[in-house]
């Protein structure tokens, strides 16, 4: 019986002790935190006020941005825990709607503002760029394709590289699972949603890139940033995939991703300044790199 | 508690009671997990079957679950996982009874002190290794079949050697041990005076095994089987990197999804109706396991009732 009450004794201080141990981490890590935000902006006087701040950030819009704002938020409310921020993914256009109806403090959308999005008084602030590269196996001999051959490669009407100027090799077209991300940027770039013939969907970007390195004459797309030379990237229209190109607008699988605002930032209330300074910040571009985003400029 | 302290005698008794409502508990959480699961398999893949219709997901062909107009057939990936697990078994079976019957009957004791140790580490490897394997060894192999025989074809979408062949036969190696393992214990577990009969009426050893011994290993053959059904139709890690992951009719050399790989690969982002739709997947799959498991219980009580 003793024995009993000890182990439960044992048990309960053990479960208060990891309780506290948490605490205590969580603390630290918001302390640094604030730290290494009041690092990054001007005065300290200006981030002691700023912290205090309490209140919610609405977002609204594209569905790709979904993990980005997700990891975004999640970060900038260990910075500021008075702060909510609530986004809901509806696409952009529905952001975008949002947004000049009032009904949101950001409107989110993976794509340029259309001139009358901007007349209506949205103003493009482009926080991350999304860029696409199609990677080939090694041994590929084409190291150029325009938009179009990409177009026919993923719809099933080349099937050879021999038609595209390489050896005679038959095309493995490789390419990720519905839903993802990538996926949705790829086909909505060059307009092939849902006519894509894929030999393999593969679940992650990994896997994409160590199948297209260990099949010869395969073909696929993964995130600019994991591209490394056990594959071959090639170039599109001629301009190839890098981020100079990328942030220059000339390479065309890329897209921008933009947190619109009525009137300029400097326009919005302090709790949406808080929200893009925390983004311009150290903090917020390392989430931004931890996407596999580019940052503009 | 601290008034059961005093009590001399009483201590142990509460010691007993709890030692019993401690086991009871165990006990408890088992049964509720199965009960939870399947509740929740009904409760999240039901209005899937609603929303969709019956008919249009169980049979249809086309999966483009995130299309302006989406579509949510997952009859060529039920079909897939039946016929992966089908031919597994096909090939696996014969294999591992053959190996039983090896290891049991015919093999040196020395020779046996070798092959059972590796039977029983290849049931040891987990499963993201026969994947890996597959697709560094395999796939590559088969790529190179498959241009050799549509070699000219116009109409036949290279899959760079990541097809349901090289599921089959990932899936077979896999279901080995358990179709090993089993039968042996089966067939050690055959009285010895049997053998000793049919050898004693004339029959060669050869004969003996296929006329005595293994029949009267029946039922815990099969039983080693339906293990190896359940274990091929559960599996999802060592497929998915192998078999290409597309849905398409399941052909040997086609790029096929499983209904475990379906899970596996698409639950990550899905959702709405898309996400539904997966739990109805996860409850078709679940519904197989049970009848395998059904049909398992049942074999283990005939066996029960021939060996008394």
């Amino acid at each position: 019986m003793k024995k009993l009450i000890a182990i439960a004794l044992a048990g309960v201080l053990t479960l208060a002790m990891t309780a506290c141990g948490a605490q205590n981490s969580a603390a630290d890590t918001t302390a640094a935190t604030t730290a290494a935000a009041t690092a990054a902006t001007e005065t300290t006087a200006e981030t002691t006020e700023a912290a205090k701040l309490s209140g919610t950030v609405t977002l609204a819009g594209s569905t790709s941005m979904q993990k980005l704002c997700e990891a975004m938020i999640e970060s900038f409310e260990e910075a500021y825990p008075d702060i909510t921020v609530t986004a809901e993914y509806t696409g952009s256009g529905a952001g975008l709607e949002a947004l000049a109806g009032g009904k949101t403090d950001i409107g989110n959308a993976s794509r340029s503002l259309k001139d009358g999005e901007k007349q209506s008084g949205a103003v493009e602030n482009i926080v991350a760029i999304d860029g696409i590269a199609v990677i080939t196996h090694k041994d590929s001999v084409v190291s150029d394709l325009t938009a179009q051959q990409l177009t026919d490669i993923y719809t099933g009407k080349i099937t050879n590289w021999k038609d595209l100027g390489g050896a005679d090799e038959a095309i493995v077209v490789l390419g990720r699972e519905a839903g993802s991300g990538t996926r949705g940027a790829f086909e909505e770039l060059l307009k092939i949603e849902d006519q894509c013939a894929y030999a393999q969907e593969l679940d992650s970007t990994g896997g994409v890139l160590a199948k297209v390195a260990a099949t010869p004459g395969s073909i696929g797309y993964v995130s600019l940033d994991v591209v490394d030379d056990t594959v071959k990237a090639l170039s599109l229209d001629g301009v190839a995939p890098t981020e100079e190109n990328i942030v220059a607008g000339s390479y065309k699988l890329s897209r921008p991703f933009v947190m619109a605002t009525l009137g300029t930032i400097e326009e919005q209330n302090d709790l949406v300044k808080t929200w893009f300074n925390y983004v311009q910040s150290d903090e917020g571009q390392a989430v931004i790199k931890a996407m596999g985003l580019i940052l503009p400029q | 508690m601290k008034k059961t302290k005093g009590i001399p005698g009483h201590g142990a008794f509460t010691a007993e009671r709890l030692a019993r409502a401690l086991l009871l508990i165990c006990a408890v959480v088992a049964i509720f997990a199965v009960c939870a699961i399947t509740f929740y398999l009904f409760a999240k893949g039901l209005p899937a079957l609603h929303r969709v219709g019956v008919g249009e997901l169980l049979f249809g062909t086309i999966w483009k679950p995130t299309a302006a107009e989406p579509r949510f057939g997952i009859a060529y990936i039920i079909l897939s996982s039946i016929a992966g697990t089908a031919l597994s078994v096909l090939v696996g079976v014969p294999v591992g009874l053959l190996t039983a019957v090896f290891l049991t009957e015919v093999s040196s004791k020395r020779l046996s002190a070798i092959v059972q140790p590796a039977v029983e580490l290849l049931a040891a490897i987990p499963s993201v290794i026969y994947g890996l394997l597959g697709m560094m060894l395999l796939n590559p192999v088969l790529y190179k079949l498959e241009k050799i025989i549509f070699a000219g074809s116009t109409t036949h979408q290279y899959t760079g050697g990541a097809d349901l062949l090289a599921a089959v036969i990932v899936l077979a190696i896999m279901i080995l041990p358990t179709v090993i393992s089993v039968s042996a214990s089966a067939i050690r577990a055959v009285p010895g005076q049997l053998r000793a009969a049919s050898l004693a009426l004339g029959a060669s050893k050869m004969q003996t095994i296929w006329g005595v011994t293994v029949p009267a290993a029946k039922s815990g053959i099969l039983t080693g089987v339906v293990l190896g059904i359940g274990r091929a139709l559960g599996e999802a890690m060592a497929i998915n990197m192998v078999a290409g992951g597309s849905v398409n009719l399941p052909l040997p050399f086609n790029s096929v999804r499983f209904l475990t790989t379906q899970l596996v690969s698409e639950m990550g982002y899905a959702e709405g109706i898309h996400r539904q739709v997966l739990f109805t997947v996860g409850l078709v799959l679940y519904l197989f396991i049970m009848i395998v498991n059904l049909v398992l219980q049942r074999l283990r009580r005939e066996g029960g009732k021939d060996d008394g």
